[in-house]
């Protein structure tokens, strides 16, 4: 990668907000993992590796499973947020590999929110 | 092949596997075939069909019947009921989660509803180790800005300004400490991070340098082009290995795209950053011991002056801020100081992370406006105490420098002042909620425990003097205590408080004076009465139970690891002192206080 000049700043910007607003590339889901280090002690990878594992077998390439830090209430890691093409984001809490795996199928694959662990919807910003 | 009337399809997925589906199987299978159908209904095991939290998951054609959650003692009613007398069996069915509309909206949720994000503005939202996820969320315009259309000059300004004040516990104003080592002439000058978060039970720097490590390298940068420095280093503590790891690879990608080391977006500024494992001392939180322990030497304090914006590292100018400042900076920059002095109270500006811990039922990380009520923070946004049965006594804020702030309190507007009158200090951001459970005693004791182990032994006030302290404390929780031992506290921290060298025995007093200023009584009860209102110090518990309280519920009964504790229907529980071990279990889960 070439330094960047200023001008750059703003092309990565452009480019990259399209990334995580999910409209480029064609995906159409992004599932997020919080790790943070309390995210990670309560089995947030493998609730990641889980992810993982599913998106493998679903042979799906518009899925995206991201990773970012502590979401603010470790105590009801691990905690995900799945967000699907023009739909609001949905945080999930207390998340397990069991879970994690029917989310994935039910609402990432199939659309249907999994009320029954989810926190909230929308972002706090 | 053979024609079956019905299939039962029964999940042996791993998940399933793990929640007993194999025994599920075999209990069905037995159960269809003392019952006669096994020549009608066929028991197929499959794979993970993606509802492994429900299992076992068992799916019956024709009809698709989908069941979840089977044990074994559901198999009789399900085979009796669904392939004998064709009743599917509702009970045992999957239920549609009800329909979405009862999922809240995040910003109608307690926990977020009352937070301000500023330095944890990309909480949760950007991947840490992605720099063009950073860059996405506006991040390194406020460099790219200070770089090009900033004098170092407006750089301070625009800081002071906002009247940002340092996260790391002393609340100096952060634009006027740039501004002194900005006027301090020479040509070799650094900015340090500080990022030893040493106060027990504090985790806001950590998360941040996890989460977002990319807005404390903009935010010292930024200082750098302001005070004409041109190298730098985070000092992190090497417990936080996480946190070290995804520092280093920002540092690595920052470089890389030219946002960081010579030439930095074509401007011709350099800065370079490094980071430096500290060994996790507490002493080496302090600025000046921070400094030497960068320079390879012991980690201890010297006193100030000279302060560090004239002579800090290697005897340089130099600035030193606290993680959660550096990540306010890009914001300031970006926005304003106009709009962050729009948020807060007079004196204190712009937002707090505090790490919520204790008797607290959403333990986390929250950033809220200065002045945020601390009965916002503990009740709306921490959702109260997790026992009902129990009582909120006090929160200790501002960890081994601080002190505690009891109920009459609760409506204190949070910000450095507020809090100084209360008795206590803003400090890093500590805020540990405790129930009526706690003995303010012992926890003056854990506390003092904390600061006699951490004193680095240069000064004698310190070293000797809070272990006295200690020892005081000690035997008063043992039940040996006199009232005059009381003055003796009093006497000993005013003493240190005057004459320690640093911030480390100046502050470590505090938790014992502020517990003495709003619990003497616990004190007293301890000393005159032998008593330990709380029933934390084992040697003041009598460990019998008072029947005038007990409800005779058989909760302590139940309870006991050792079976000290007899008990019968309508009877209260009686303790064998012969076997009881005093692990205290049974007090812990005595819903009425009715052990002594
Ligand atoms: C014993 C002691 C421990 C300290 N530990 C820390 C610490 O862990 N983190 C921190 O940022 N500041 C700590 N400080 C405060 C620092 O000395 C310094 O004031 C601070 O890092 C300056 O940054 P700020 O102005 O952004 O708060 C400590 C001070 C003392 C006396
Ligand atoms: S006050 Fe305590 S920690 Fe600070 S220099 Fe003196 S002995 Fe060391
Ligand atoms: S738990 Fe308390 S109230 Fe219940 S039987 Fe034991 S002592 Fe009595
Ligand atoms: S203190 Fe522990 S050992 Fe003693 S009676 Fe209670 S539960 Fe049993
Ligand atoms: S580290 Fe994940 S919520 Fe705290
Ligand atoms: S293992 Fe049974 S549904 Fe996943």
């Amino acid at each position: 990668m070439a330094k960047l000049k200023i001008s750059d700043l703003a092309k990565i910007r452009d480019r990259v907000h399209e990334q995580i607003n999910l409209r480029e590339d064609g995906a159409q889901v992004k599932i997020t993992v919080h790790m943070g280090t309390c995210g990670i002690a309560s089995g947030a990878r493998d609730v990641l590796n889980a992810a993982m594992d599913e998106l493998d077998k679903s042979g799906r390439t518009d899925i995206i499973i991201t990773t970012s830090g502590c979401a603010g209430l470790c105590s009801q890691e691990p905690m995900i947020t799945v967000e699907r093409l023009n739909e609001e984001p949905i945080k999930y809490v207390f998340v397990d590999n069991a879970k994690m795996r029917q989310i994935f199928n039910r609402h990432a694959v199939e659309g249907e929110v999994q009320t029954q662990w989810a926190l909230a919807k929308g972002s706090e910003q | 092949m053979k024609r079956f009337r019905q299939h039962l399809l029964i999940c042996g997925g791993t998940g399933c596997h793990a929640a007993g589906s194999a025994d599920v199987r075999t209990a069905l299978q037995n159960e269809i075939k003392k019952q006669g159908l096994a020549d009608e209904v066929a028991v197929v095991e499959t794979g993970c069909n993606g509802f492994c939290a429900m299992g076992p998951v068992a799916v019956v054609y024709p009809g698709g019947t989908f069941y979840v959650s089977l044990t074994i003692d559901d198999v009789p009613e399900l085979v009796q009921e669904h392939f004998l007398k064709g009743r599917p069996v509702e009970r045992l069915m999957y239920k549609e989660p009800a329909s979405k509309d009862i999922i809240p909206d995040m910003k109608d949720i307690p926990f977020f509803a009352h937070q301000q994000l500023i330095a944890l503005r990309n909480r949760g939202l950007l991947d840490a180790e992605s720099i063009d996820e950073y860059i996405a969320r506006d991040g390194y315009r406020a460099l790219a800005k200070a770089l090009t259309e900033m004098s170092p000059q407006d750089i301070v300004n625009e800081v002071k300004k906002s009247g940002l004040r340092g996260r790391g516990g002393g609340g100096f104003p952060t634009g006027l400490k740039w501004e002194f080592c900005q006027r301090t002439p020479g040509e070799i000058k650094y900015v340090l991070c500080n990022a030893d978060e040493g106060d027990p039970g504090a985790f806001m720097d950590r998360s941040i340098l996890e989460a977002d490590p990319h807005s404390v390298i903009e935010g010292m940068t930024i200082a750098a082009k302001a005070i004409g420095a041109h190298h730098g280093f985070v000092y992190c503590r090497a417990e936080y290995p996480l946190a070290i790891e995804r520092l280093k690879l920002a540092i690595e990608k920052a470089t890389e795209y030219g946002l960081l080391g010579d030439n930095i977006l074509d401007t011709g500024f350099s800065f370079n950053l490094q980071i430096y494992q500290g060994a996790g001392a507490f002493v080496c939180g302090e600025e000046t011991a921070l400094m030497r322990s960068i320079e390879g030497k012991r980690g201890m304090p010297r006193p100030r002056p000279p302060f560090p914006a004239v002579k800090g590292l290697y005897d340089k100018p130099t600035v030193l801020n606290n993680v959660e400042t550096w990540a306010n900076v890009a914001p300031i920059i970006i926005k304003g100081g106009d709009w962050y002095a729009s948020i807060g109270t007079a004196g204190s500006k712009g937002t707090k992370v505090f790490a919520l811990t204790g008797h607290v039922n959403n333990i986390g990380l929250v950033e809220v406006p200065m002045g945020t009520s601390l009965r916002t923070i503990i009740y709306d946004i921490g959702g109260g105490m997790p026992k009902k049965h129990r009582k909120f006594k006090a929160v200790q804020l501002g960890g081994p420098s601080g002190g505690c702030v009891p109920e009459q309190y609760l409506d204190l507007p949070c910000d450095y002042e507020e809090i100084i009158k209360a008795g206590a200090i803003m400090g890093s951001g500590g805020m540990i909620v405790m129930d009526d459970s706690t003995c303010m005693v012992d926890m003056a004791r854990f506390f003092m425990e904390f600061v006699q182990d951490e004193s680095c032994g240069k000064c004698t006030p310190c070293r000797e003097g809070t272990r006295r302290m200690l020892q005081i404390l000690e035997k008063i929780c043992e039940g040996r205590g006199e009232m005059s031992d009381l003055d003796l506290l009093e006497e000993l921290a005013a003493m240190i408080k005057d004459s320690a060298l640093c911030g480390l025995g100046q502050t470590g007093p505090n938790p014992v004076l502020s517990t003495l200023r709003y619990f003497r009584d616990e004190y007293v009860a301890h000393i005159v009465d032998k008593k330990c209102p709380a029933r934390t110090c084992v040697n003041l518990i009598e460990f019998r139970v008072d029947e005038a309280l007990c409800k005779k519920c058989g909760q302590c009964f139940k309870a006991c690891p050792v079976g000290a504790i007899s008990w019968e229907k309508k009877q209260p529980a009686k303790i064998d002192l012969t076997k009881c071990i005093k692990c205290k279990t049974c007090i812990e889960n005595c819903k009425f206080d009715a052990i002594v």
